[in-house]
């Protein structure tokens, strides 16, 4: 007991100062997460959390009878992948292009101007892309028209929504991805190039044999943290950019759950689908956390 | 050293490509700065490229001349600034207890668990609509501010630049009969200016860019910050704004030059300072991807 008083007196001020921070997450994570509870109830704002009739699995039910859930889920992954595969392959080639100019200015000016898309928010860059996009006055279908091409409905057409997406997420974030790729490059020992070079191995030689295998261990770690993302298709763009013509190809599970939820009030079934979404992707994440400890020794704090 | 021709070749497209590349990222914004100081007619006929067709400031004067644009500019300049105050004072003050090791503050691990916990499950968009409704902050100011004032990503950030400084100088502090606090005030956070500026600056950028909450948590568009009023502008044509004697208003802020002078506005404070930022925001990627 003596022991624990004489703790107290020492670690108090450490207690006092997680607090304040810890109200704050309690208020606006926690409780929101006991609220899930909504997933089960037949939700009556009016009644609260704790008045809500109780309706069980209903809304899972519901959900695994809803007709375009399949479409749904699969337009997800599908362009959640592809970003993933994109946004690595992207930077990963850039950083390297990069790194092979000799002038550090040079260097620095591509870099200054290939990250700015990302510091600017999926509204102002959709309110771009519709405009550059547009079938009627956009300057990317003047182009086309140049060549003798029809205009293309780039955001209204089933077959071009899922790449625009991947796309222009490339383009918005491949700047911003070379930084983590170009450090791991300037920390390659240069000894090993110039072995490589008295050994009579060309530059492109040099690339395959000595900075990728050099680059390898961030790569896999980027990739294992990505993981977690297969669920994640990137709520802010496309809800900017899409419409119901292309529901088909570019509805996700986090526009849904919008849609659900916010537009048409149905809260335990909208709660319910994010539900199923967060605990998909905390397994995806802890075990992507997990692999990232294993094999690259990353740690989070 | 002489460089053979092929090696020559490829620095030439190499830098050719590099060149397009970095040009493909500054267009748009270009394309959409000329729109913006073209004439009506020229930039609905499709005239303008990279450079203003027939010139004009109107689109400018239109913009600014709007007391709803203006007075979303001021909800985000609030948002920005109360959001970042309390978002650093939160973030200096709990990345401290937990840079500490276990022997030091028993805890420690528990407590960063319940933080880290808090990035790997979430309870949803509804929930967390639903407590903020009945934390009773729906259409105040608080309610941009106060639902994200703890940013975990930042504060392991801050924490981790905590834990490389020399220990020494916390050990010689206490010894001088230094508290927590003042060890915290007079010797953590001078000494990592560094790493502050670049999650306040993280924190001023993620502010100023923020949409969606402005959008749920506002009943009423006058309280929308800039992003989320550019957002029902631009890109829903919210019919919630119009008054019925405000359709010739509607056209005007919709019409296209005009679009994209919002835009600009809304891009260039992030324009003018995100080159200094740069590298701040490299120290700090860095910094907080690779531990000792």
């Amino acid at each position: 007991m003596n022991q624990l008083a004489r703790r107290w007196k020492r670690e108090w001020p450490l207690h006092f100062m997680v607090v304040p921070a810890l109200i704050f997450l309690v208020l606006f994570s926690y409780i929101p997460m006991a609220g899930v509870l909504m997933a089960f109830q037949k939700y009556i704002p009016t009644k609260g959390l704790f008045g809500s009739p109780m309706v069980g699995l209903k809304h899972f039910k519901y959900l695994l009878d809803y007709p375009d859930i399949g479409r749904i889920v699969f337009n997800t992954l599908y362009i959640a992948t592809m970003k993933i595969i994109a946004g690595l392959v992207v930077p990963i080639t850039i950083a390297i292009l990069l790194n092979e100019l000799r002038q550090e200015w040079m260097k620095r000016t591509f870099q200054t101007m290939v990250y700015l898309p990302h510091f600017l928010s999926w509204v102002l860059l959709s309110g771009i892309i519709i405009d550059v996009l547009s079938p009627s006055t956009g300057i990317i279908n003047q182009i086309l028209g140049l060549f003798g091409a029809k205009p293309i409905f780039f955001l209204g057409d089933n077959k071009w929504f899922p790449y625009v997406m991947v796309i222009t997420d490339v383009w918005k974030e491949f700047g911003f991805g070379t930084i983590i790729y170009l450090a791991a490059l300037t920390n390659i020992n240069p000894s090993l190039y110039e072995a490589a070079e008295i050994d009579g191995a060309g530059r492109w030689k040099q690339t395959i044999n000595v900075t990728l295998p050099g680059m390898m261990p961030i790569i896999i770690l980027m990739l294992t943290l990505n993981i977690g993302n297969v669920l994640n298709a990137g709520f802010d763009q496309i809800f900017n950019l899409y419409s119901p013509q292309v529901y088909e190809s570019g509805d996700v599970i986090d526009t849904f759950v919008y849609r659900m939820g916010i537009e048409q009030a149905q809260y335990g079934f909208a709660t319910a689908v994010g539900l199923l979404k967060s605990v998909v992707s905390f397994i995806l994440i802890s075990v992507s956390y997990v692999m990232a400890y294993r094999f690259a020794n990353y740690r989070i704090f | 050293m002489k460089k053979s021709l092929g090696r020559r070749l490829f620095l030439g497209c190499n830098l050719v490509f590099l060149a397009l590349l970095s040009l493909m990222c500054l267009m748009p914004i270009l394309h959409i700065l000329s729109i913006s100081f073209s004439s009506g007619s020229a930039a609905s006929a499709g005239k303008v490229l990279l450079w203003p067709v027939e010139f004009t400031p109107a689109a400018y004067q239109n913009v600014f001349g709007k007391p709803e644009y203006l007075r979303a500019f001021w909800v985000t300049i609030q948002r920005v600034v109360l959001g970042t105050a309390i978002s650093m004072f939160l973030t200096i003050l709990t990345a401290y207890p937990l840079s500490k090791e276990t022997h030091q503050f028993g805890m420690r691990t528990f407590y960063a668990w319940i933080f880290v916990f808090t990035i790997l499950f979430n309870g949803g968009l509804i929930p967390w609509y639903m407590t903020i409704k009945a934390v009773g902050l729906i259409d105040s100011i608080w309610a941009l501010v106060l639902p994200g004032a703890v940013q975990v990503f930042n504060i392991i950030l801050l924490l981790n630049f905590y834990r490389n400084l020399p220990k020494e100088l916390e050990e010689s502090s206490r010894i001088d009969g230094a508290g927590h606090f003042t060890t915290l005030w007079k010797i953590y956070a001078p000494l990592s200016l560094p790493a502050l500026a670049t999650t306040g600056l993280f924190t001023i950028v993620w502010h100023w860019n923020s949409w969606f909450d402005g959008m749920i948590l506002m009943n009423h568009p006058d309280h929308y910050p800039l992003q989320t009023f550019l957002q029902s502008i631009i890109i829903k044509m919210d019919l919630r704004f119009l008054k019925s004697q405000d359709i010739e208003l509607m056209q005007k802020l919709s019409d296209r030059t005009s679009k994209a002078a919002q835009i600009f506005v809304a891009a260039f404070p992030i324009l003018v300072i995100y080159p200094v930022l740069q590298r701040f925001f490299i120290k700090g990627i860095v910094m907080g991807s690779v531990k000792e």
